[in-house]
C-alpha cells in the first residue's frame, strides 16, 4: 500500500514527468524532497505495480494504428480462461480480459483488443482469435473506435 | 499523421517503457537515440502538443494502490451525444472514453482511488445522464502491453 508521501508523487506526476533535464529534481522541489528519495519511492512504485511503467502514450491514430477494434467473444465458461491466457499471448493483442456478461444485452465474456492500419487488418486477425477459440466461441463482434473522446489518464485529487 | 519523422517513430518506439531513474533521463535515452538532450525535449514537446502523444509518464494501475479500474458503456441516444459525452468527461474519475460502433456506443474507462469510488461515479453518471451504466469490471487479466510502434 502507498503512503501520503506517494500519494503526493502521484498527484505531481499523474499529468506527465516535466520535460525538463533534471525532471526527477523538479518534483522533488515541488514536494519538497531529495531527488534521490523522488527516485527511490519511484523505484519502489514499479516494483509494486503501483506504476506498470514510465514511458509515452501515443494516440493510437496518429501514430498509424488508425483502426481500433475491440473485438469481444462469448466463451465457454469452463473454457475461457485456458482459451484467454492463450489469446492473450497472440503478439497483436495488447490487452485481454475476462470480463462478466450484461445478459440479454451483452453476451461476451472475453475482451481482446487488436490495431490495424485498416478494419481488413483488425478483421483478419479477429479471425485468428475466431480460429483459436474453435467451438468454445459463441458469438463474437467487433466495436471500432471512430473517436476518442478523452484521454488523460488517472487523476487523483490533491 | 504519415509525415511524422523516422525520428520521432523512433523516439515513439524506444520510450514506451524503462524510462531511466537517474539525474538526467532525457540526456540518457538521447543518447542512445543518437541525438542531443535538448533535441528530444523539443521533439517531446512537440509530439505532445501536436497531440502524437496524449501523455509522457507513469502508467499507474490503480488497482495496487487499493483502488479500482472499471470499464463501462452506456447506450447513448445520437441526439443526445454530444450532451452526454461533456456529462461523462466532465468526472475526473473517466480516465479515457471512446466512441464505439454498437447499441453500446460510449465505452469509457473509471479509475478510482478507492473501490467504492466506482459505485459512486456510476450512480452520479447515471444520475446526471438519466442512462443506465453497464460496468465490465475485470475479472481475470491475460495479458496487457499497449506497446505500439508507429507505423512507417
Amino acid at each position: 500500500m502507498i503512503d501520503e508521501v506517494d500519494r503526493a508523487l502521484i498527484v505531481a506526476t499523474q499529468g506527465g514527468l516535466p520535460l525538463v533535464a533534471r525532471p526527477y529534481h523538479a518534483i522533488a522541489g515541488q514536494l519538497g524532497l531529495s531527488a534521490e528519495e523522488v527516485m527511490r519511492r519511484l523505484q519502489a512504485l514499479l516494483a509494486s505495480g503501483v506504476i506498470r511503467r514510465i514511458g509515452a502514450v501515443p494516440n493510437h491514430y496518429a501514430i498509424g494504428w488508425t483502426a481500433n477494434g475491440m473485438t469481444v467473444w462469448d466463451v465457454a465458461d469452463d473454457r475461457v480462461d485456458e482459451l484467454g491466457e492463450r489469446i492473450g499471448a497472440l503478439d497483436f493483442v495488447t490487452h485481454c480480459y475476462r470480463r462478466p456478461r450484461a445478459l440479454p444485452a451483452w453476451p461476451y465474456n472475453l475482451f481482446a483488443m487488436v490495431h490495424g492500419a485498416s478494419r481488413e487488418e483488425c478483421a483478419a486477425k479477429a479471425g485468428e482469435i475466431r480460429e483459436l477459440l474453435g467451438e468454445a466461441c459463441h458469438g463474437s463482434d467487433i466495436l471500432y473506435s471512430t473517436r476518442i473522446l478523452k484521454k488523460t489518464g488517472l487523476r487523483i485529487g490533491a | 499523421m504519415s509525415e511524422l519523422a523516422a525520428v520521432d517513430r523512433r523516439i515513439i518506439a524506444s520510450m514506451q517503457g524503462d524510462f531511466p531513474l537517474c539525474e538526467r533521463p532525457y540526456a540518457e535515452v538521447a543518447e542512445r537515440l543518437g541525438m542531443s538532450e535538448e533535441d528530444l525535449l523539443q521533439r517531446l514537446e512537440r509530439l505532445l502538443a501536436d497531440k502524437v502523444l496524449t501523455r509522457f509518464g507513469p502508467m499507474f494501475q490503480v488497482e495496487r494502490m487499493g483502488g479500482a479500474f472499471v470499464l463501462a458503456a452506456l447506450a447513448v441516444p445520437e441526439e443526445r451525444y454530444e450532451e452526454v459525452c461533456g456529462l461523462v468527461n466532465a468526472l475526473p474519475q473517466v480516465a479515457h472514453n471512446y466512441r464505439r460502433e454498437h447499441v453500446l456506443n460510449m465505452w469509457f474507462v473509471l479509475a478510482t482511488e478507492t473501490q467504492a469510488g466506482i459505485a459512486e461515479a456510476i450512480e452520479r453518471l447515471e444520475r446526471d445522464t438519466g442512462l443506465p451504466v453497464y460496468a465490465f469490471p475485470k475479472e481475470r487479466e491475460f495479458f496487457v502491453e499497449m506497446k505500439l510502434e508507429a507505423r512507417p
